[in-house]
């Protein structure tokens, strides 16, 4: 179960992801979208919160050893810290080109590892930021405001 | 269009028949999971050749009306027990893909493609 903090406006939610867990896959951002609309959010910004924590889900899923997706709802945004301990990414600016990826065959034919995680997240988020470490893991910040259109 | 209809019409197999009474507001076909997520608008009939679990996982986070398995596959048992515990239509046909959109689109559907 989440662990779920209600301070004043600000709520935390804090998921963790199991590496190659593909039954269990897209539960953490089932649980974050069922949380969004109990707090009645508007369903396009819940549907980019959506896409953005399916796919990071799915890349922790997929390439790292496991990790966590913490999400901070405030009165403006909702904002996720994807973090995995893992290989890291080597080249960050070729992983965020539409197309590219390092999925291997088997994870291909499920229809995943099309190159287009990453840049999903970015095209959902007000704010991105990525930093790998490689034979660390990586860390995203996913910002998404209330207020801003698509 | 009301999901029952399409069922009929294209003789589809239900693994749940109590939830066909959903609203069908249009169709997105793919395999690749990300686009689905990215592109396809709630309510859409989602056709695929895909079986495992994290396809309902995909329509269960867009919003699908439903999800046709095309091409003779079968779905996982997984993939049916989760379909069950998220409310997803899960259906499938041996007719392709390209048939089955085929027919979907001559009962007057059309494809989905979501804002921005």
């Amino acid at each position: 179960m989440p662990d779920v903090k209600d301070v004043g406006a600000l709520m935390s939610v804090t998921y963790d992801v199991a590496a190659r867990d593909f039954v269990r896959a897209g539960e953490a951002a089932s649980k974050l979208k069922r949380l969004l609309q109990q707090l009645g959010l508007d369903p396009a910004v819940i549907r980019r919160a959506a896409i953005a924590a399916y796919e990071a889900e799915m890349n922790i899923v997929i390439h790292s050893y496991g990790g966590q997706i913490k999400v901070d709802i405030t009165p403006e945004s909702i904002e996720m810290i994807c973090e995995d301990s893992g290989p890291g990414i080597p080249d960050i600016e070729k992983a965020l080109q539409e197309g590219y990826s390092t999925a291997t065959e088997e994870i291909r034919e499920m229809g995943f590892g099309a190159g287009m995680g990453l840049p999903n997240i970015q095209r959902s988020a007000d704010q991105f930021r990525i930093e790998s470490t490689v034979g660390e893991g990586t860390c995203l910040q996913v910002t998404i405001l209330h207020e801003a259109g698509e | 269009m009301k999901l029952a209809e399409a069922v009929a019409a294209l003789s589809l197999e239900v693994e749940d028949p109590q939830i066909l009474d959903r609203e069908v507001e249009g169709g997105y076909c793919s395999d690749l999971l990300s686009d689905v997520m990215a592109k396809a608008a709630g309510g859409s009939i989602w056709v695929t050749n895909q079986v495992h679990a994290n396809v309902v996982a995909v329509a269960s986070l867009i919003d699908a009306a439903a999800v046709i398995i095309a091409g003779g596959m079968q779905p996982e048992e997984e993939t049916v027990k989760k379909a069950q515990d998220v409310g997803i239509p899960l259906l499938s046909t041996s007719l392709s893909a390209f048939d089955v959109v085929g027919r979907l689109y001559e009962l007057g559907l059309r494809g989905t493609l979501r804002d921005g």
